[in-house]
């Protein structure tokens, strides 16, 4: 599903790279967490998977497509097949909660048919069916996060990315978005998610992946956040 | 990437930048009128010459006796050179490029002279025997003038051959020039109103860049990011056009045809259907130019 194969990414102007010989194999339905300090490289990994970024030596396979040599103009062909959420939902503030789904499915030209069936029915799957007038001014970080999740899965993509969904959210916010997101996991969607947030990992006990330096140092079936410093 | 989505897209980029798009509408106008203004006098040049090249004749003017000594040291032309002339016209080298020739003497020719300056305080003070006799010469082709001037200039009692071309060449002279002038402006302007349209397209992606964001994380192809955009400067610039085109037809039929065809009858000036040649090109010149200009503002929001 996705294949990271002894990647190497450098940054102009930093003597050492954001990414130092990473090999990750991700199979499909895992839940997999990212963790590490800032600066570790959780986020330069997830640029990779998602061809934000290529990098400057190594493969990356995501979904079958190399994304290393893969042309420029197919990219945005590519991206529909994931799901990706941010630490700060990145909605758009005029757009009511439902526009603001619906215009993910109209930009990659779907009918409008499609989008009247599928955007209440995500909306209902993440509890927001009652607000979907609303504008995200109008929500709490929790439910604007819930909207981020249901445009980022109202595609039915094979892979969440997520990074650091529950970041700017209180403890008792995150554990409902933790809770949408392990359903989603169930339902047969594939999650990487990278985190600061020590008690989500270490409740959740999936496999955790821990990078420092731009390198893995640790890679656990079932694992915790980590050894306290 | 459904037609009525991009339509709303383009709407609302257009009511969000109003000053900006209202500012492009007014420099394409303004530009591709120039244009257009330019183009019609090219028109209105080529139109007069081939009116008056064809009608143009070469004048034969015989000396008179006030001449000056150094052309027409014996005076008033005799009898004699006008025979002399009138036989080398007929003779079997000059005839097979003259359509026809023929004599004005001074009575004529003060005739032509009172009607031409009736009213001028000129016309009373002139006496017939100033005016040249001379011997209008209508040549088949009348580029060949030469062939006349050659074999008249330095006869005794021939004071000058003159081409009329040289007189209606400097009147092409000026409107060539002005034409010219009317091109740098256009210049000028159109390469201000591609930068204004670069500007307000950049500053319309950057009032957008949120959306675009999303749009490139979900997928949407560069081709439908970018569409919104370009018809953004396209339609704003077509609306210049078409204001453009409607002032150089106002141009042709209220102050060509109504003012300058009235007042010199004699000349055959640009009509309407000239004018309707050009709006076409103002058009294709206008959106073309924001097609281009827009298409490569937009260019670098799309790095992936």
């Amino acid at each position: 599903m996705i294949s990271v194969q002894s990647v190497t990414k450098k940054y102009k102007g930093t003597p050492r790279p954001a990414l130092d010989q990473v090999s990750l194999e991700i199979e499909k339905g895992d839940f997999v967490f990212l963790v590490g300090a800032s600066g570790s490289g959780k986020s330069s990994l997830m640029r990779l998977m998602l061809r934000e970024d290529v990098p400057n030596s190594g493969s990356v396979h995501v979904l079958g497509e190399n994304l290393v040599g893969l042309p420029a103009r197919r990219v945005p062909f590519f991206r529909r097949k994931l799901g990706v959420v941010f630490q700060d939902f990145r909605l758009l503030p005029n757009k009511t909660v439902a526009q603001n789904v619906a215009f993910s499915l109209e930009v990659i030209g779907k009918s409008q048919g499609f989008i009247q069936e599928a955007v209440p029915d995500v909306l209902g799957l993440v509890g927001l069916g009652e607000k979907a007038d609303r504008l995200p001014s109008e929500l709490s970080g929790g439910e604007q996060q819930r909207v981020a999740l249901a445009r980022a899965i109202v595609n039915k993509p094979a892979i969440l990315l997520a990074d650091e969904p529950t970041g700017n959210l209180d403890p008792t916010t995150s554990e409902g978005i933790m809770a949408l997101i392990d359903s989603i996991n169930l339902a047969g969607t594939t999650v990487v998610m990278a985190t600061h947030d020590r008690s989500i990992v270490d409740k959740m006990q999936r496999r955790v992946v821990e990078l420092s330096a731009g390198q893995i140092i640790r890679d656990q079936a079932t694992g915790s956040y980590g050894v306290r410093s | 990437m459904r037609f009525g989505f991009i339509f709303s897209e383009v709407a609302q980029g257009l009511r969000r930048n109003i000053a900006m798009v209202i500012s492009i509408i007014l420099v394409t106008f303004i530009s591709l009128t120039f244009v257009g203004t330019a183009s019609l006098l090219q028109l209105q040049i080529g139109q007069m010459k081939n009116y008056w090249y064809d009608r143009a004749q070469v004048a034969i003017y015989l000396c008179t006796d006030i001449s000056p000594e150094a052309t027409c040291p014996r005076g008033e032309a005799s009898e004699d050179v006008k025979i002399q002339v009138q036989e080398r016209l007929a003779s079997a080298t000059l005839a097979p490029f003259i359509e026809e020739f023929y004599f004005e003497d001074h009575e004529q020719a003060f005739a032509n002279f009172q009607e031409q300056f009736a009213g001028n305080a000129v016309a009373q003070y002139v006496k017939a025997e100033q005016l040249n006799e001379t011997y209008w010469v209508n040549l088949f082709d009348p580029n060949q003038s030469q062939i006349i001037t050659e074999s008249f200039t330095g006869l005794a009692g021939v004071e000058e051959v003159r081409d009329q071309r040289s007189y209606l060449d400097q009147i092409f002279n000026i409107l060539n020039i002005a034409s010219l002038a009317a091109i740098s402006v256009a210049l000028l302007m159109l390469v201000s109103s591609v930068l204004l349209i670069s500007t307000t397209i950049r500053l319309s992606a950057f009032s957008r860049r949120r959306e675009l964001g999303i749009m490139r994380l979900v997928g949407a192809s560069n081709f439908s990011i970018q569409l919104p955009f370009i018809l953004e400067g396209v339609v704003a610039a077509f609306i210049g056009s078409l204001l453009s085109a409607g002032a150089v037809l106002g141009l042709v039929v209220f102050f060509v045809q109504g003012f300058l065809a009235e007042r010199l009858p004699f000349t055959s000036f640009v009509s309407l259907s000239d004018g309707m040649l050009v709006v076409p090109l103002l058009i294709a010149a206008g959106v073309v130019l924001a097609a281009a200009a827009s298409g490569l503002a937009i260019r670098r929001y799309l790095k992936i």
